[in-house]
Parts: C-alpha cells; sequence; structure tokens
C-alpha cells in the first residue's frame, strides 16, 4: 500500500524543516548549560534565524511553487514575509535580552526555544495553502505565545494575562475550525486554490459557504484583533512579561496579514461580496473603539494595545478596498486589477510600517525597565528629554510615525491605504478613517509633551547594551528614513504580489 | 423509516458548539469548565468534518479530525498549565475573580 508514496519536494520548505531541526536540537544543547551561561542559548537562537534567513534567500524562486500535495506553498510574498518574521524575531530577541535576564525566572531555554517554535508557527501560516496547515501553523504560534505568557510564574497579572490569551484564543480557533468545516462542506476540499476553484465556479452550496465563511472571518478577526473580537488585546499587552507583549504585538501580525490574504483572497474571492461589508464594519468600529479607548489609558502598554486594535482596522480597508475594485457590479470577478494590486500592497506596506514601528514602542519600554521596575506606565515618560535627549527624540519620532505625521514611515502607510480607499469609490470611509486618526494623534502627542514639557519622576539614568542602544537608535532612524523613502518597500510588496497572486 | 441523514449529523454538531459558546460565555464559577467546554466545541467542529467527510466520500476531513485531536490534547496540557500556575497566585480557579486588568 505504499508504492503510492512519493517523497514530496522538501525545498520549498527547507528553512521551516531547519528551524524546527534547530529548535529541537538547542532545546536539549540547552540541557547541558547553566543559568549563568544562557547567552549560548541566545546565541544559537539567533543563528537559528540567520540560517533560516541564509537557506530562505538561497530556495526561494519567483514563480510559485507548491509542495506536500498542494498544502505548502512558497511564492514571493511568503518569501518576502518570511524573511521579515525572521528579522523582526532576531530583533525581538535582542531587546528583550536584558529584561529576560533581569527576571531570572523566565531566562530559561525554554523562552528561547518557544520563541523559535513561534516563529515556526507563524513561517507556516505564512505558507499555508490548505485548512490543516492554516490550522497548525496557528496552534503553533498560539501554544508558544500562550505559554510564554505565564512564563512569569511570580507575577498575577501574568497568570491572569496568559488564561484569558487561552480561553479566547481557543475560542477563536473554534470558531475557524467550525467556519473551515462548513466551506469543506461546501466546497468538498480542504485545499485553498481547490476551495478558490469551486467557489469561482459556483458549483456549491451558497448557504453552507457564507454560514462557514461568517465563522471563518469571526476567527480570523479574532486572532488578528478588531472589534468585536478585540478583548483579550488589552489584557494580554498589558498583563504579558514586556518582552512577550513586544513578540504578540510584533511579527505574528505579518503571519496574520497571511493568512488573511491567503484565506479570503487566494481562496474566497469570487465570495467576497458576502465578507467584504463585515470586514468594513469591522475596520470602522476597530478605528473608532481603539483610538477612543487608548485616550483614557494610563498603562502605556495598554494604550499600544488600544492603538494595535485601531491599526488593525485601518490595514483591513487596504484588504476590503482590493476586492471592491476587482468585484464587478454584476458581481463577477474581473475588473481592474491594477487597483487591486495596489490595495493589498498598501495593507502589506501597512504591516509592515506597522512592525517596524510597534518593534521601538515595545523596545523602548524594554530599555527604560529594570530589574524590579516595569516603565509600563505613561508617567514613566515624563521628562525623558531631561534623561535621555537622543532616546526622547526617537520615542517621539515613533509616536509621529504611529499618529502619521507626514514624513514618517506611518504617515506613508495611512496615505497608501486612503489612496486605494479612494480608487475603490469609498470616499465616505476614507473621511472616516482620517477622522479616527486625528483622534489618535491626541494619546501619541501626549506621550510627546510628557516628555518634552514634564518633569521626571524618576531621574535614574537610563542604562542599555550597546547592542540595544544601536538597535533602537537603527529602528527609529528606519522609521524616518523609510518616511523619505517609501518606493523601496512599496515595491518589493508590489512585485511580491504581482508575482504570487497576479502571474502574468 | 427514518434514516439518519447528513442534517441529523450537522444538527448535532451546530447544538454541542452553541453549548460551547453559551458555556464560556455564561460561566461565572469555574475555569475547569471553560476548558472543558472548549473541549467540547472541538468536539462539535470534529463531528461536522466527520459527517461532511462521509456524505462527500472524501477522506481528508477524517484526517483533519486526528489533526484536530492531537492539537486539543496540546491545547488541553497548557491550559490546565496555565491554571495551576493561576491557583498558586490567586488561590481561587472562580472566572469572577479574574479581574485584576481591566481599562
Amino acid at each position: 500500500m505504499f508504492d503510492h508514496f512519493v517523497v514530496p519536494n522538501l525545498l520549498p520548505a527547507a528553512p521551516e524543516i531547519f528551524l524546527a531541526l534547530m529548535a529541537s536540537a538547542i532545546l536539549l544543547i540547552d540541557l547541558f548549560v547553566k543559568d549563568s551561561r544562557r547567552t549560548v542559548t541566545f546565541a544559537l537562537s539567533v543563528l537559528a534565524l540567520l540560517g533560516c534567513a541564509a537557506i530562505q534567500l538561497w530556495v526561494a524562486v519567483p514563480d510559485v511553487t507548491y509542495t506536500f500535495s498542494h498544502m505548502f506553498v512558497a511564492d514571493l510574498m511568503s518569501v518576502l514575509l518570511k524573511l521579515l518574521v525572521y528579522l523582526t524575531v532576531i530583533v525581538v530577541l535582542f531587546y528583550s535580552r536584558a529584561y529576560v535576564i533581569d527576571r531570572g525566572e523566565m531566562n530559561k531555554g525554554e523562552y528561547y526555544v518557544l520563541t523559535l517554535f513561534a516563529t515556526l508557527g507563524m513561517m507556516v501560516m505564512i505558507s499555508a495553502n490548505h485548512f490543516v496547515t492554516v490550522y497548525i501553523g496557528i496552534e503553533l504560534l498560539s501554544l508558544s505565545l500562550y505559554a510564554m505568557v505565564a512564563m512569569n510564574r511570580d507575577s498575577l497579572a501574568a497568570s491572569e494575562a496568559a488564561i484569558k490569551y487561552f480561553v479566547l484564543g481557543a475560542l477563536a480557533s473554534g470558531l475557524l475550525l467550525y467556519g473551515m468545516s462548513m466551506i469543506y462542506g461546501a466546497t468538498g476540499s480542504l485545499e485553498i486554490t481547490a476551495v478558490a476553484r469551486q467557489v469561482h465556479g459556483a458549483n456549491v452550496n451558497g448557504n453552507l459557504l457564507v454560514f462557514g465563511l461568517i465563522f471563518l472571518v469571526a476567527g480570523l478577526a479574532f486572532k488578528l484583533g478588531v472589534v468585536p473580537f478585540h478583548m483579550w488585546i488589552p489584557d494580554v499587552y498589558h498583563g504579558a512579561p514586556t518582552s512577550v507583549t513586544l513578540l504578540i504585538g510584533s511579527a505574528p501580525k505579518l503571519a496574520a496579514f497571511a493568512v488573511v490574504i491567503r484565506l479570503l483572497v487566494s481562496g474566497l474571492l469570487a465570495a467576497a461580496n458576502e465578507w467584504q461589508d463585515m470586514l468594513i464594519i469591522m475596520a470602522v468600529l476597530s478605528m473608532a473603539i481603539g483610538n477612543l479607548a487608548a485616550i483614557a489609558q494610563t498603562n502605556i502598554k495598554r494604550m499600544l494595545a488600544y492603538s494595535a486594535i485601531s491599526h488593525m482596522g485601518f490595514m483591513l480597508l487596504g484588504i476590503v478596498t482590493g476586492v471592491v475594485a476587482v468585484v464587478g457590479a454584476d458581481g463577477t470577478v474581473g475588473g481592474d486589477i491594477s487597483n487591486a494590486l495596489d490595495a493589498y500592497s498598501s495593507a502589506m506596506f501597512y504591516v509592515i510600517a506597522y512592525v517596524l514601528m510597534s518593534l521601538g514602542t515595545f523596545g523602548m519600554i524594554l530599555m527604560m525597565a529594570r530589574a524590579g521596575f516595569e516603565a509600563d506606565t505613561l508617567d514613566d515618560f515624563k521628562g525623558l528629554n531631561q534623561r535621555s535627549p537622543w532616546f526622547a527624540a526617537i520615542m517621539m519620532m515613533l509616536m509621529f510615525s504611529m499618529a502619521g505625521v507626514p514624513f514618517f514611515i506611518g504617515f506613508f502607510a495611512k496615505f497608501a491605504v486612503l489612496m486605494a480607499v479612494i480608487a475603490a469609490g469609498y470616499t465616505w470611509l476614507a473621511i472616516v478613517a482620517v477622522l479616527f486618526s486625528l483622534i489618535g494623534a491626541f494619546y501619541y502627542l501626549r506621550v510627546v509633551k510628557l516628555m518634552y514639557f514634564d518633569a521626571p519622576t524618576d531621574e535614574t539614568p537610563i542604562r542599555a547594551g550597546l547592542d540595544m542602544r544601536l538597535l533602537i537608535s537603527a529602528n527609529g532612524v528606519a522609521v524616518a528614513l523609510f518616511g523619505m523613502f517609501p518606493q523601496s518597500i512599496m515595491a518589493l510588496c508590489a512585485a511580491a504580489l504581482v508575482y504570487s497572486h497576479f502571474p502574468h | 423509516m427514518h434514516t439518519l441523514t447528513l442534517s441529523h449529523f450537522l444538527i448535532l454538531g451546530a447544538v454541542l458548539f452553541a453549548i460551547s459558546v453559551v458555556g464560556i460565555f455564561l460561566n461565572r464559577k469555574n475555569l475547569l469548565v471553560l476548558l472543558m467546554t472548549i473541549e467540547l466545541m472541538l468536539l462539535a467542529v470534529n463531528m461536522n468534518f466527520v459527517a461532511f467527510s462521509h456524505y462527500l466520500h472524501d477522506l481528508s476531513g477524517q484526517v483533519f479530525v486526528f489533526f484536530i485531536l492531537t492539537v486539543a490534547a496540546a491545547e488541553a496540557a497548557i491550559g490546565l498549565a496555565i491554571l495551576i500556575v493561576l491557583f498558586r497566585k490567586l488561590k481561587s480557579i472562580h472566572v469572577d475573580d479574574l479581574d485584576g486588568l481591566k481599562g
């Protein structure tokens, strides 16, 4: 019975295989590493990620390649997003290092191995072309993150955040799976490209498909953290150790974006009329509730959590408007492909810009934290300019960029999405988005005001290693530099999407 | 004669799913009950997959069920571990006592 078994082409999945082997090896090696020599585990983890990047560049081909019976896809979008994931996780590891060492409970080998397994989960999500692969990727990421949130066992807030994250995350997986089961029933396939063919051929049970689609969108919204499925975001960002918040708030957004594109655009584009209205409502609500609730916060991690909700809502606008541009008035799929491309690449640019800014802001909180002091309230940022003018300037650039002040990367991200929204004919949506961004500017600028015009409550000089200082400076400069030259990243996003979704 | 059709299985799946969602949102007492409802939710999904798989004459749905069962086991392990960490600090597993984080 095994004569039908054909060894799949392992090459497109080489980075994933390498990382899985390295993570398992590091778990074993760490057994022989003393607590005081944990830097060895840290260095090995960074090396593993660098190795992944090298292998990724080595095996990358511009064509769309399927392997493992079409369960796994390698295309330019996946290559670009995965390279960014490696880079983000490496930066996360460097930013977290001092914070984790100061909290001895967390400085275990498991911390690094779980980070690597979470990265593996994101990679699988990005390359998923089958409902099973999507599910396995999401769970590998989520289960690693649940454990990491609970890692600081001395903190009641962290345990509470972990159990809330776990319960709501499991609920989201349940919703997602229920939706997948209904779509499977309607189309008879679990493979995303086959589902797309079935739905496009209109050879499906429409009611069953729409029923499944609602649950699928709800599950995805939970994972992205958009209203009305956002309840876990503030609690988890607030309660989790800041180094874990940094991880949750950065790289997984790239993977979540890829999953949304794969499921909704690659898979269910022909049913776009059904999901596009849901996404518009969620996007508007996210921008409203995210920006308004952030104003009332005194904890900066909680404020950034609400800001994350509003940013994800903004990003959804890009995905929504791409569909409007493609679906004709009679409901058929077609139309101007350049608009769709602009919209998706604007959403992708938005996610990349957001990850860059979120890395910097959470990195800044980590840099100001020390043993026994979290630096996670707004008051802790008072008078930062007097303590360190350079880092105050970097934080100011990050806040300006988040607010969308011109000539920072955040401005061009918002600008590109708004252009796509207007090109699709949704002027009212663009006006709503601008209005809520203006409201949002208030709480970002409040941080700047606290840093420059208030007296410091804490005169302790900021101590950080050279690697931390250099990286966070580079991060701040990147936000400004890519704001002046956004075309490079924009062109990369557009090229990645052209080769992945609109092959010539 | 009454025969079992696809709808019967789907209704059973939907009822199980509804019980679990209601269990998560209405349960104010015990965190362990939350973990049980999560398991029930995954079993409801499994029921759907097996039913569809049988009626579509396609095996991949049943293969998916194996993956879901395996992940559910891992999920239960992590959930119980987090619950123990929480209980050590909080000395309670009442849902209402989880009110440290809000705003």
